[in-house]
């Protein structure tokens, strides 16, 4: 628990160094979402009715952005081998990043979420099943993506082959996290879709640090 | 019988004698499923015709989830035993279950349109067979995206089995989200639901896909080896060159 919290104290500090990164982030939100109006056109109830799978989707989007930097620069500079060779498990190296990464993009997109959900014109009774959905999902999307952050450490280009492997997994995160929200705007109850996105975080929270442990051993072999 | 295969001279001198029989096999049972699935045997009484795409359809839909599991399995195996040809052999898996997801896509999008009047619905098993060939187009991408070849076979083989364990969960996902696709109706706990005339080519192509499959699975894990043999014979003659000079 103690290499946890050093771990997790150490990224913050780096993350908090480079403070915009993290806002940059909530900027992508952000500017992904503004554009569906102008898309789509500006009719409150065209929007009202994509909001959810739109906001979403731009939030998945960002959460995946952020995820090349989570093993990259130390895997660069080789503290990654450091980290991984210090007495504490591996697994336990990949859940602190991870909770970073988390606290770092989904966090603060979750901040972000009911403003957004504001501009598309969201109903009232959608805003807090989609903080909920948001604070259950995102966790999720973290734990899955460091998977693929940890599996593309010195391929040749990165980026765009992280969202080929990670976008295909993030499928049932959004399917259950936009029709938590589409449920209650229909007047039903979103609690079954939230429990499975709670049953999701749950199977990812032991299953993703140990293959993206796995990964990262590949990685630095 | 498993190690036996880890030599893979003794392999290749195996798969050189079955191959030419595997081959004969192959030809024999999809000619004969064609032959009975296309001219012998009755059209639907609703679909007419076009049911008969069924015979091509359904069998490349089972092989492309069996190919996954193969080559998950594979990759499991590769990552336990470090057995040399369990990943060559799932390397080799990957464009063939691509090619049958991709040949269940377009047979299925022929058949929609005379019958549900669309190319393309977001239905649950589409949708599932489309994100199944994303997977082995990832899988195929990571494999490749390393110089060191040995690298890119270990980070794909995670690959596959993170893809594995989501694979069920896509399924449910999507099935509770959308559905227009009847479901199945050969394996049924009652027995099959359709018409022996119909099952019989159905059957046949299928067994004869899955010999297709293992035939070419032996041809490129032959071309593998070779590849290997190649690049470490390149590579001697680059490093006694350069003591040379």
């Amino acid at each position: 628990m103690n290499g946890f919290l050093q771990i997790v104290r150490r990224d913050l500090h780096l993350a908090m160094r480079q403070g915009m990164d993290s806002l940059m982030v909530v900027a992508f939100f952000v500017i992904a979402v503004v554009l569906f109006p102008f898309g789509v056109g500006p009719e409150s109830n065209i929007l009202a009715r994509i909001a959810p799978g739109v906001i979403w989707v731009a939030a998945l989007l960002s959460s995946m952005l952020s995820l090349e930097r989570l093993f990259q620069a130390d895997y660069e500079d080789g503290s990654l081998e450091l980290l991984a060779l210090q007495p504490v498990a591996l697994e336990i190296t990949v859940m602190a990043k991870v909770t970073v990464h988390w606290l770092t993009t989904g966090l603060p997109l979750i901040v972000a979420a009911p403003l957004l959900a504001v501009l598309m014109n969201l109903p009232d009774d959608g805003f807090v099943p989609l903080m909920i959905a948001l604070a259950l999902g995102t966790p999720a999307l973290s734990l899955i993506g460091a998977i693929g952050a940890a599996l593309i450490l010195g391929s040749r280009r990165g980026g765009i082959l992280l969202s080929l492997l990670v976008l295909p997994l993030y499928i049932p995160v959004l399917i259950f996290g936009v029709s938590a929200v589409d449920a209650v705007i229909g007047g039903f109850s979103a609690r079954p879709q939230l429990l499975i996105l709670s049953g999701l975080l749950v199977a990812a929270l032991p299953l993703c640090p140990w293959a993206g442990a796995a990964a990262v051993r590949q990685g630095i072999e | 019988m498993f190690h036996r295969f880890a030599n893979p001279t003794r392999f290749l001198r195996f798969a050189a004698v079955i191959q030419p029989w595997i081959a004969a096999i192959t030809v024999a049972l999809i000619g004969s499923g064609l032959y009975l699935g296309l001219f012998n045997s009755p059209a639907d009484y609703q679909q007419g015709e076009t049911v008969r795409i069924m015979y091509v359809h359904v069998p490349s839909a089972w092989m492309a989830l069996f190919c996954y599991s193969a080559m998950a399995g594979a990759c499991a195996i590769a990552l336990i035993w470090k057995h040399p040809l369990a990943e060559l052999s799932a390397k080799a898996t990957a464009p063939i279950g691509a090619g049958f997801t991709f040949l269940a896509l377009v047979t299925g999008s022929l058949w929609g349109k005379p019958m549900w009047g669309t190319w393309w619905v977001w239905d649950a098993r589409l949708t599932s067979m489309l994100v199944l060939l994303f997977l082995y187009l990832g899988y195929m991408a990571l494999n490749n995206a390393f110089d060191d070849p040995a690298r890119g076979a270990k980070s794909s083989s995670i690959l596959a089995l993170v893809g594995f364990v989501n694979v069920p969960i896509i399924k449910f996902s999507v099935d509770w989200w959308n559905t227009l696709h009847q479901p199945a109706s050969v394996v049924k706990m009652t027995g099959p639901a359709i018409h022996a005339s119909m099952l019989a080519p159905l059957l046949l192509i299928g067994v004869g896909f899955t010999t297709y499959y293992l035939w070419v699975m032996l041809i490129r894990i032959r071309y593998e080896v070779t590849a290997n043999k190649i690049r470490t014979l390149q590579r001697r003659q680059a490093a006694t060159g350069e003591s040379h000079a």
